[in-house]
């Protein structure tokens, strides 16, 4: 792009928003080179920071005009580089846009801007005893913005659905600049269901300003189960038989071995160190629900010869079990210098073959791997450790992550159940979707954007590159471990 | 249930219609021909095209091919005591799943435990350029791609002809219980709206003087809510969630007025149109009886945020839905564009774009 049309944008921008709200020093864009994945980097042109809706349609209206790209931003928190700047283009930061506009206790809604932060939302909605189901582990950090751009989930998904089964209607800006409202005050919108295109279309389809989303009352009570288990199989076999038996628990999330020990050494929240495999089981419900859902769970685990069983019914015991958890991710983290977080989804019944095989590919990458996940949901999150300062180990880590998506999909399954396709999943989208699904899907953005201003580039592979990535499979001379079969 | 997969022969009507341009009408059984706009086509039978192709109740997810019957779908899933949570309206003893999912319509239990839309998991489409595509999968979380499933749900078929569809589906509640209050209309969405705090509750109507309300769950915590909300409890002869799913209900009868469904906040108070109401999910459906000038339902519903649909009676000259913006029209316009580039499959029956 020339530099005469670039500076005849920046002049137009700064008739529209004010400049401080602009940055162009290149340490101000240096700050949003990233989002959460960060081995990919790459500063913006600019960054514009609005802070009213109008000024948002003011600069989609610009971009449009002179042909410059979009990427929105929440906070930056995403793990497939969807957030990830253009070279060429502006990085449309919505974080300022961060009031909670009102909770109707009534009508159990809460109407937010999209810079709202995740836990915001339930902390508006405390006082009137109701709260905000979808709980990505980042919740202190991430927007609903950037929550809607992925349909991010939480450990209460299983039970509570995901941020598109809570969320009402839409305000969002089009490529054009129009302001849309998808869905209604009611439980449906008219017409086709927009909002749900919209919803983890990562940024590709729309500006999201407004959301209006659905709270639910706080259960009366709530137990947490901690089942540790000698072997992995049955620890994977107890997930599908606790579900078959009609219970449907408030999370149901595991951890293996070596996730195990991190989060133990990091917080000692009380796990057995020696357990190859632990469950964290939440019931929720009055007491006698949860008395006969323990039950019921205890007789599953019993069969599968649980080695742990702990039940956790007062809130600092179940904090604590939690606490855990929560904090996987960054125990994990201090295991080996990087870490790099996988999000296939695979049927629960596949669990163990999945877990073995994982496994096995550590083995062959000779990087180790530890799983902590949401099981219940079939939602597994490998977090393979290297050290990108190794020749070659960053080159390994990618190749393990990319094997272990490849064998999600063949399992009858998908590449990402939370955390988006970004920049990071282009390739292995041209696994699980056929080339005429593929060009549906840039289909359906041209619907929405025709200049194919609004990130471009993210969440669907071009044709051409799905070639060139079905080359490296088809040449198997070239794969880089041509031992391991192909799955 | 034997499977009978006809993807292929639709997927050649499909084509054969696309490159002569013949407008197609999707019928399943023709239980919901009533909905939407009137729309004029070859039918395009979809009835045959049937069978349960896969059902793993651990998984809690089925996959049936569009022409199977709701009912034998959910002959299947009670014996092994699970359902389809948002208790599809049949309108009729054949009614198919695929007209379930292509109308999107969802029944008593929808406030309280999601809508068809959010029970489906994947869908297998034809487009109007007669391709054969697959929208998301078996697995209960995927964020690949757009989430065309969806889409398509509620879609009235003008996107694609449905061939197969996988759905989540839930465990049937161990215990239910209905109960019944005499009271007012006002009274009874301000004590709906409240007794949703409760996460048994799973069924709420007021019509004639009389607000039904239905709680599901263990016996302990049914009975225990049932305790605390008072009121008499009604037989299971007498419980009104069937009728209400169904349309059989007197209310829904033809009586020369048009039935229109609101679609608003639970909690907004009573509208002043003249006509019979009958308020389903805790006030969220509102369905009026009434000759009121269109124009003039839809600005009341509008003035509350919430949008009118002329559900059934109505003369040919009321459009079904609610009028779109204009930007909401135009990308109507050209998501139909990109899945069904000559306007062949049920044209003008959503909108008349
Ligand atoms: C430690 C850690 C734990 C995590 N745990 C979870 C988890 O449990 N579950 C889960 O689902 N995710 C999890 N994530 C991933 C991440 O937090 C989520 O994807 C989150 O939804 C991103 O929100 P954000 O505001 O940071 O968005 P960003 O990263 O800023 O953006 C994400 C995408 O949204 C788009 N976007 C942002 N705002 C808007 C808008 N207003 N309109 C349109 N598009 C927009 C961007 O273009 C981008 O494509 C985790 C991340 C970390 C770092």
């Amino acid at each position: 792009m020339d530099k005469a049309h670039q500076s005849r944008f920046f002049a137009a921008l700064r008739r529209v928003i004010p400049s401080r709200l602009i940055l162009v020093a290149e340490h101000e864009r240096a700050v949003y080179e990233c989002d959460g994945l960060a081995v990919y980097r790459q500063p913006p042109l600019a960054v514009v920071l609005p802070e009213t809706v109008a000024q948002v349609q003011d600069v989609v209206r610009l971009a449009r005009d002179y042909e410059m790209p979009v990427v929105p931003r929440g906070a930056g928190t995403g793990l497939s580089g969807g957030a990830l700047p253009c070279a060429e283009g502006i990085l449309l930061v919505l974080a300022k846009l961060n009031r909670v506009l009102g909770v109707d206790p009534i009508n159990r809604t809460a109407t937010v801007e999209p810079g709202v932060r995740n836990l915001q939302v339930s902390e508006a909605a405390a006082p009137y005893g109701l709260f905000y189901a979808p709980d990505p582990s980042s919740q202190i950090a991430c927007t609903i913005g950037g929550n809607i751009a992925e349909n991010a989930g939480g450990v209460h998904c299983l039970k509570y659905g995901l941020t598109v089964h809570n969320v009402q209607s839409l305000v969002w800006i089009n490529a054009d600049g129009e302001r849309l409202c998808s869905g209604g005050s009611g439980l449906d919108g008219p017409g086709l269901d927009i909002a749900s295109l919209l919803i983890g279309s990562e940024g590709l389809l729309g500006v999201v300003v407004e959301a209006t989303v659905r709270l639910l009352p706080r259960p009366a009570e709530t137990a947490v189960i901690l089942a540790g288990f000698a072997e992995l199989a049955p620890a994977a076999e107890a997930v599908a038989a606790i579900i078959a038996t009609g219970v449907i628990p408030a999370g149901l999330e595991m951890m293996d071995n070596l996730a195990i020990r991190a989060a133990e050494d990091y917080c000692a929240p009380g796990y057995p160190v020696d357990a190859a495999a632990i469950l964290l089981i939440e019931l929720d419900g009055d007491a006698g629900e949860i008395e006969a859902q323990t039950e019921c769970v205890a007789r599953v685990l019993r069969r599968l010869d649980v080695t742990t069983f702990v039940v956790a019914r007062d809130e600092a015991r179940r904090r604590c079990l939690w606490a855990g958890r929560k904090a996987a991710f960054a125990a994990v983290g201090r295991l080996a210098p990087d870490y790099y977080c996988m999000d296939g989804t695979i049927p629960r019944a596949r669990l163990a073959y999945v877990l073995a095989e994982i496994q096995n590919l550590s083995r062959h990458y000779r990087l180790p791997v530890a799983n902590v996940f949401h099981a219940g949901d079939g939602n597994l999150h490998p977090l393979i450790l290297f050290d990108g300062n190794q020749p070659d180990e960053l080159r390994r880590a990618l190749d393990f992550g990319g094997r272990i998506l490849e064998l999600c999909v063949a399992v009858g399954g998908s590449i990402t159940g939370e955390h988006g396709v970004g920049v990071e999943k282009l390739d292995q989208m041209c696994t699980q979707f056929a080339p005429k699904v593929l060009t549906q899907f840039h289909g359906i953005k041209a619907a929405f954007d025709p200049g194919r201003m609004l990130n471009p580039g993210k969440a669907v592979p071009s044709l051409a590159r799905c070639a060139e990535f079905g080359m490296m499979h088809v040449h198997s001379g070239q794969l880089p471990f041509p031992d391991i079969e192909r799955f | 249930m034997p499977d009978h997969d006809l993807s292929e022969a639709l997927r050649l009507r499909v084509a054969e219609a696309a490159a002569t341009e013949t407008a197609l009408r999707i019928v399943g059984s023709g239980s919901k021909q009533f909905y939407g706009n009137h729309c004029a086509g070859e039918p395009l039978a979809m009835h045959a095209h049937a069978g349960i192709v896969d059902y793993e109740p651990g998984e809690l997810v089925i996959t049936a091919r569009s022409g199977t019957k709701v009912l034998d779908i959910e002959k299947q899933l009670a014996a092994h005591r699970q359902m389809l949570a948002w208790d599809p309206p049949r309108f009729g003893p054949q009614a198919t799943i695929g007209g379930a999912i292509a109308t999107g319509l969802s029944g008593p239990r929808r406030a309280y435990t999601g809508a068809a839309r959010d029970y489906v998991l994947g869908v297998t489409v034809v487009t109007g350029r007669g391709e054969i595509q697959a929208f998301g999968g078996r697995v209960i979380k995927n964020v690949a791609g757009f989430d065309v499933s969806r889409l398509m749900t509620g879609a009235l078929g003008t996107l694609g002809v449905i061939l197969d569809v996988s759905l989540k589906v839930l465990p049937l509640p161990e215990c239910e219980m209905t109960l019944v209050f005499p009271c007012d209309v006002s009274t009874a969405i301000g004590q709906m709206n409240q007794l949703a705090r409760h996460p048994g509750l799973s069924g709420t109507s007021h019509y004639d003087g009389q607000m039904y309300i239905r709680f599901s769950g263990s016996t302990h915590s049914v009975q225990a809510a049932s305790a605390a909300a008072g009121g008499v409890v009604v037989s299971d002869a007498d419980v009104p969630w069937e009728r209400l799913r169904e349309q059989t209900h007197p209310f829904f009868a033809d009586d020369g007025r048009v039935l229109w469904r609101l679609s608003l906040a639970p909690a907004t108070p009573p509208l002043p149109l003249p006509g019979d109401w009958l308020i389903e999910w805790g006030g969220a459906q509102r369905w009026l009886k009434s000759n009121t000038e269109a124009t003039a339902v839809r600005a009341a519903a509008e003035r509350h945020g919430g949008h009118a649909t002329a559900f059934r009676y109505q003369p040919d000259a009321v459009g079904a839905f609610h009028p779109l913006s204009p930007p909401a029209a135009r990308l109507h316009r050209r998501l139909k564009e990109c899945f069904d580039p000559v306007a062949i499959l049920n044209r003008g029956r959503l909108y008349a774009l």
